[in-house]
This record gives structure tokens, sequence and C-alpha cells, in this order.
């Protein structure tokens, strides 16, 4: 308990879902006063389960919650608000069209004369916090014109607003730059130093050593080790997690590029709200190479690789596979001629929730033979699908109970694996991925780039976009850095050095 | 035994609800129909409902004719349940089924009755097809709309509903009004009329129902076309990122559904109205909306329901001959159905079921379309 006491004690924590598995398996966990204490484990490990515990949203089967020495119980979210617990998820709880100060009174409003809303008051007190925590923020901006970084911090407010002493963060750098990253664990500091207790729940291991107190490892539901970061490094943590050493560097030979596969020139693209978010954007990618594009979500990059693929028409410019113009042609069009996507938003584009694994196993060959036949290719025919989706399942070990079961029911990694191992295929000129391995354990994350690898090796060319600098950095041979909607540099795999990209993705210039 | 149960467990999962919704209407209406029977001149009578119930069966069921009766209201309804089934697969709420059925039955009597004097085998396909051509051009309009500028397929078909109904009255009154009439109506259809099989009126659209129940279901569970219908309901979004176009599914969805929906008109003209008069009743229409729901979009599911609905309109005249209980109970007993089906948070505290998996995405595309709206799936390509 490294000398302090411990605010809160979780003792034989056991929660077993219908259907038996074991989601957490007599989990004991303790929180010291002024801790950040770490909790570290893949997708699926048990950690959401026991925060939910926690937090009142599910109930456990067995176990016991103590606060401060006292058994608690739990009951809702209401009751772990009450007791000073404060959760801020990874997909973020607020109202986008109200602002910062709304959205953090939301529920406990300070009213005059018990009816009329008293923002001003409201406002003064959530600004007087945010400067004790270290940061400004205008409490009266929308939070929907706030940046993913601006939205956490609001989050943060609020549950310090609602008097947590003891927050809980789910994966609270997933969606963060380099930079934002680096502020919040300023802000977790110093919250740290103000009183709170802290539970950080992540899978990187970088993040882990550099802001925790203590570390907690969670496999299959069980603790498999507790370290402080001094006692361990990132092979043994990986290995706790996993079960097994695992290579964290990708392992990657000499590129030898081929002829150009792709050429983009002079691209410009609007998005969904007619904003232009490509603004002349060049670029080309070999047979066998990987070209990363680092840059901030919303740079543009999704835009401009739905224009790659077929998703979404220029403005202008065109787009050229090996050689050939393909600006005009649709989807299925350029597929045909070796393009395959992975896209960045694997539940609304990848897969289809509801259906069950062997159409999504074919979602994007549905209309191919020998998937369909008869009365010129109208019939869908069922064990063709049924054997492909058994084979692509067992070569990129995708786990589930059985190939019956709804795409929904599958863990993150693996619904990633189902569009990975539908979209490498071996007859490709090029590979389109977007951010292939977002939410992904070090295991699933470790596979998916051998698969990249092998695919560059086999002279596919790769186009890469990744908001993870460091996934960039480790698997382009080539990494071009765009920033609203340019491409702002380019770089050789050996030239690029983590702080200049880092740079140039948050400031689209070289020096501050 | 025990194999059996496990076989039938997904099917159990499904149907549970609505079965459920059904008792569950049936129960509340009884207390309905004692409350009520205070205010009449028998009096207060707790088991009036199961009088009542027991006639409503005895009607649908008890004879020859009672069954015959139940199987040709329930036609119709099934392919105006497909009609709204289809549409919900694809995402698409078509509430214009009534007015699709109505133009199908007026194009079906016209030229039906054009056809009158000519053979059975020649008249009545071509009445058919005339009554099916309308109801998909009726139903290609909201379908192109939706498609091509995104307006929303309930307001239009609502809108559509008014228009035929208009214009139909126009046409009878100065277009092809038959004469020697007192009032205006088509002609005569004669020989095109559906072939009846059995007793006074079980006709041969009855077997074009079934037919269709079963071709839908092969369209849907086996096909490309129903592949792609089901994908563009289920996520436009993957849909657009497999390669398939959601605005030509969307536009051709609608199309079958008015199709469907005008077929429904064509067999009840054919087979038992015989001839077009302004205010014939279209009540098909939104009962088709009830049963598609009820059966969840499946054609098997809305096989069952349209029975059900087809029962209820044959055998509630005895019921109220015999215990004078009247018709319109049936009215609350299907409201009923629907209310549970849609607050089916009651059917499953009072049953016990477990939350699905699942969702019912029938329910989440009606309540979704009133909101709003989504965008048109794919507007952007």
């Amino acid at each position: 308990m490294s000398g302090k006491t411990a605010v809160l004690e979780m003792h034989g924590i056991t929660k077993r879902f219908a259907g038996g598995t074991l989601a957490n398996d007599s989990i004991d966990l303790d929180l010291g006063d002024r801790e950040i204490h770490a909790l570290l484990g893949e997708n699926g490990a048990g950690k959401s389960t026991l925060m939910n515990i926690l937090y009142g949203l599910v109930t456990p089967d067995e176990g016991e919650i103590r606060i401060d020495g006292e058994p608690v119980a739990i009951q809702g979210p209401s009751d772990a608000i009450a007791r000073g617990i404060g959760m801020v998820h990874q997909h973020f709880m607020l109202v986008p069209v109200l602002t910062v100060a709304e959205n953090v009174v939301l529920g406990q409003e300070i009213t005059r004369g018990g009816q009329v809303l008293d923002m001003r008051a409201a406002e003064g007190r959530i600004h007087e916090l945010a400067e004790r925590l270290g940061f400004t923020v205008d409490p009266r901006a929308r939070v929907d014109q706030l940046s993913l970084g601006q939205q956490q911090r609001v989050e943060i407010l609020k549950a310090i607003y609602r008097g947590a002493r003891i927050l809980v963060l789910d994966e609270p750098t997933a969606v963060l730059t380099p930079q934002e990253t680096r502020e919040i664990f300023g802000v977790l500091r110093r919250l740290r130093e103000e009183g709170t207790s802290i539970i950080f729940i992540s899978h990187k291991l970088d993040e882990v050593l550099e802001i925790a107190d203590r570390i907690t490892v969670i496999r299959r539901g069980k603790v498999v080790g507790t370290r402080t970061p001094a006692e361990t490094n990132e092979n043994e943590l990986a290995e706790l997690m996993v079960g097994r050493a695992v290579s964290l560097r990708v392992d990657r030979g000499e590129s030898h590029p081929g002829d150009v596969v792709l050429e983009v020139i002079g691209l410009r693209v609007e998005d969904d709200r007619r904003h232009e978010v490509c603004q002349g954007v060049d670029l080309t990618v070999r047979a066998g190479e990987i070209v990363g594009i680092a840059g901030v979500g919303g740079n543009g990059q999704d835009e401009l690789v739905e224009c790659i693929v077929g998703l979404r028409k220029p403005l202008a410019g065109t787009v050229r596979l090996a050689g050939r113009d393909i600006t005009r042609l649709s989807v299925e069009e350029r597929r045909d001629l070796g393009i395959a996507y992975v896209p960045a938003d694997r539940q609304r584009f990848g897969l289809v929730l509801p259906y069950l694994l062997p159409d999504n196993f074919v979602l994007t060959r549905y209309g191919e033979v020998p998937y369909a036949a008869g009365l010129g290719g109208f019939i869908r025919q069922v064990r063709p699908i049924r054997s492909e989706a058994g084979r692509l399942a067992k070569e990129f070990d995708v786990r589930s109970s059985s190939l019956d079961v709804a795409a929904s029911t599958l863990s993150g990694g693996n619904q990633q694996k189902v569009v990975v191992a539908r979209e490498f295929r071996h007859d490709l000129k090029l590979l389109v991925i977007d951010q292939p391995t977002r939410g992904l354990d070090v295991g699933s994350i470790e596979f998916i780039h051998k698969q990249v690898i092998e695919r560059r090796d086999a002279g596919v060319g790769v186009l890469l976009v990744s908001a993870e600098l460091d996934e960039v950095l480790d698997l382009s041979d080539r990494i071009l850095v765009m920033y609203r909607g340019r491409i702002v540099g380019s770089f050789a795999a050996a030239d690029a050095q983590r702080e200049k990209v880092g740079l140039l993705m948050a400031t689209g210039e070289a020096r501050p | 035994m025990k194999n059996l149960r496990a076989r039938l467990a997904p099917t159990w999962a499904k149907a549970s609800i609505p079965v459920y919704s059904i008792v569950l209407a049936f129960a509340v209406a009884a207390v309905i129909v004692v409350i009520s029977s205070v205010f009449t001149d028998s009096g207060f009578s707790p088991l009036l409902p199961l009088a009542a119930y027991g006639s409503l069966f005895a009607g649908a069921f008890g004879s020859g004719t009672g069954i015959a009766n139940t199987l040709v209201s329930a036609a119709p309804l099934m392919f105006g349940g497909l009609a709204v089934g289809l549409g919900l697969k694809a995402g698409l709420f078509n509430i214009g089924v009534a007015g699709q059925f109505l133009v199908g039955a007026f194009a079906a009597a016209v030229t039906g009755a054009s056809l009158a004097t000519a053979p059975t085998i020649v008249g009545m396909p071509l009445a058919m097809l005339a009554g099916a051509a309308a109801g998909a051009a009726y139903g290609f309009i909201p379908g192109y709309l939706k498609a091509r500028t995104g307006a929303h397929e309930v307001v239009t078909t609502i809108m559509l509903n008014n228009a035929a109904v208009l214009l139909l009255t126009w046409a009878v009154n100065d277009l092809v009004r038959a004469p020697g009439f007192s009032f205006p109506r088509t002609g005569e259809i004669g020989q095109s009329a559906l072939p009846i099989l059995l007793g006074r009126n079980l006709h041969l659209g009855i077997v074009f129902a079934v037919v269709a129940i079963f071709v839908i279901r092969w369209i849907l569970d086996r096909t490309i076309l129903g592949f792609e219908i089901r994908t563009v309901g289920a996520n436009p979004s993957a849909a657009r990122y497999a390669g398939m176009r959601p605005i030509f599914i969307t536009a051709l969805t609608m199309t079958i559904s008015g199709l469907l929906a005008g077929v429904a008109g064509a067999i009840q003209m054919l087979g038992v109205i015989g001839f077009y008069a302004p205010g014939i009743t279209a009540s098909v229409g939104f009962d088709s909306i009830a049963v598609a729901l009820l059966g969840r979009s499946d054609p098997i599911g809305i096989l069952f329901a349209a029975l059900l609905f087809g029962a209820f309109r044959a055998g509630a005249p005895l019921m109220q001959i015999e215990t004078s209980v009247p018709i319109e109970v049936i009215d609350i007993i299907q409201a009923l159905v629907i209310l549970f089906l849609a607050a089916d948070l009651i059917v499953r505290r009072v049953f016990r079921v477990r939350a699905p998996k699942v969702e019912i995405t029938e329910m989440a595309t009606v309540t979704g379309s009133w909101g709003a709206g989504t965008p048109p799936a794919g507007s952007t390509g």
C-alpha cells in the first residue's frame, strides 16, 4: 500500500455473465490516498466490468467494496457519486449543444429562489475550479466547439464539481494527441496534489509507466500482478498483460518500393458540413512501401481516404491507381481493381453488427463468385460463405464461441480482426488502412502490424492513417504529416524524430 | 424433446414478445368489456369476455364458412404486411400502403371491367398485373423522392394516401364511371374475377398470398437483392462501404413494397369487392402496418399475424350477434397489441422476459421515422 492509507478497497470481486464467462474472478484492488493507480489489461480482460461495478452500473456476484474502511453498497451511479466516486468514460457523456458550465452543473444546478438558474454563479465556480487544476476553459463555450482534449477536461471538471475524491478515467488518452496527453497528465498530477485519488485505466504501457504510482495488471478477469513503475518495464508489463512474451517494436526489414500504385494530385475535398477539409493534397504510394499519414484527428485524413476508396467525391483533383484515372469510379469498381480499405470506424462502416459472422466476413465480396451464383449471380451460396468465414476466422484468430454469433457480441479486437481478415487479401494493389488498431490491446496490435508488413513485402502499396503517432513511426517507410487539410511535412522513416513530427502535427509548423 | 426445445428456442426468442402482447391485449380488452357491461341492459357480467372471445373464435374457425372468411380477410393483409415489412427491412416506413392499395384496386377494377367478357385466364392475370404495376408506380414516387431529394417517406406517403383517395374519386366520377348505376362506380369485372376455389368465397388470391410470403422470404434470406435490402436497413454506411447503392435500393424497395400493396388491392378487388366506388375501405392499409409489426417484419411472422387479424374480422360479427359485444372491441384489441409491442417493457415486466440482445429494428425504424429524420442513406454519393 506504499505507506498510504487506502481510500478504496475492493475485495474478492467476482462477476459471472450469462453464458458463464467470468468477467471478474475474485479481484482485489486497493487505492491509496492521493495515489494514481493504473489498471492495465487487454480488451475484455475485465477492467471496465470492475469499474462499472465500482460505479454501480453492474452488480457483482460476490465481493465487498470499502470506502475509507467502511463497507458500502453501491446500487447505482447516484450512490457512487454520493460516495465521492467520479467517472470519466471513454466516450464522453456531454451534451454537445450545451455550454461547458451547463454541462458541468447538469443535475446539480445552482438556482435562485429554487427555480431560476444562476448560471453566472456556476460559471464563476467552474472558472475557479479549472484554475486550481491548472488549466483554463471558457465556461460559456459550447461543448461541440471544443477539441476532444478540452471536452475531456470538462468531464474531469464535472466529476470534481460533484465532489469526487476518487476519480476513475477509462482510457483517457485514447483520443488525444501526444501534446494533449502531456497536458492531461499535468492535470492529473495537480488533482493528486489537491487530494484526489485516481484510477487510470489504460492499455498503453508507456503512459502507465509515466503517470502511475502503482500498476495493477488484469488478465482474463484475474489480477496477475501489481508493480510500481520503478520495479518494472514495458516488456514485463506486456508479458503480464498478454500472458506471453510480446514484441513491442515492429520487426520490419527493408522496404523495396516498386512502381507507383497510388497517385493523388491536387485533391480538394469537402466534409459533410461543406467545409473544405482537404485543400490540394498530393501524395504517392509505391508498391511494397508503407506511407503513413500522421495527424491529429479531424485534419482531413478521413475525407482524403474516403476519396481514395470512392466513398466521397472530390471537388477537384485526380486519383490514379497504377496509372489509371479512377477519380470517377464507384467503390465497387475500385475494389475490383485491387483497392482494399479498413475504415476508421469499424462499427459504422466495417461491419453490420446484427449480422452473423459469415455475412460480415464476406460483406465487401457478397456479390462475387462463389459467394453468389445462379440466376446470373443472384442467389447467395451459403456453403462457400461459411467455409470462407471459417478459414478467415482460423487464419486471423478471431475468437468467438461459433460463427453463428452476431458481430456485435465480439470484443473490439475481434471485430477489427474480422474487418482486417476480410480486407487483407493477397491479390491487392493498394491497401488503405485508417486507424487499424484503435482501441486494441498489444496482442492484437502486434498481430495486425505483422499482417501489414507481410502485405507490404508481398508488393502491396499501403497507405496508413493513424492518430497514434507511434504506430505511424513504427510501421511507415515514409511519413507525411497532415495539418488543416494540407500535407505539411514529409519524412523518410530514418529521419522522423518523434518530437519533430509531433510538433508538426500539433502546429503545422516545424518550430514553435 | 430437449432437442426440439433447443431448435425452437431462436424462434421463440423472436415470437415471445408478439405472443405475449396478444395475450396481454386480450386480457386488458376483457377488463374493458367487463367494465362497459355495467352500462348495458344485461348489467355487470364478469364472464362476458369469455363468452365474447368464445364466439369470436367460433366465428373465425368454428365452421367451414368461418375459416374461409378468415382466409379471405387475411389474404390482402398478407400482401399488405409484406409491403410494410419489406420496407422496414430496408429501414423505410411505408405508411402509404393505403394509397397503393387503392391505386392497385382501381387499376385492377378498370382493367378487369374492360376485359369482363374475355376468358378468365386472360382477364384475371392482366387485371392483377395492372394492379401490381399501379401499386409499384405509386410506391416508386416516394422511393424516388427519398433517394433523390431525401424527402422523408413517412411524410410523402401520408400525402400520397390523400392524393390517391381524391384522384381516384375524380377518376371514377369523370373518367371511368360505368353507365346504368345510381352512384359512381366502375363496371362489372365479370370473367376477370379471381376464381372461387371452395365454398362461396374462398378465392385464388389466398394461394397467391401464401406463395408471396415464401417468395419474399426467399428473396430476403437467399438472394443478393435481399442481402442488399437488409444491409441498407441495418447499416446504410456499411452498405455504401461494401459497394452497394443505398439510393437505388431505397427506391427499388419502395417500388416493390408498393407493388405488393397494389396486389393486395387487386386481389381484394377481384376476389371480394368487384367494383371500385369512392369510399371503398382502405383499412387494409393501416391494418397492414399492425400486421408487419406484429410479425416482426418476418414473412412467416406476417403470415400468422395476418391470419390472426383476418380471424378478428371474420369472427367479430358472430361475437356481436351472440354476445352483443360490439365489433369495435376488435379495434381495441388490435390497438392494444401494437401498444404493447411498442412498449415491450410492459410485456417483459408482466411475463418476466429477459431483455433481448438485439434491438427490434422495426420499432427503431418506426419511431425514428417520426423524429428529425436521418439523412437519406448515401445522399452524398
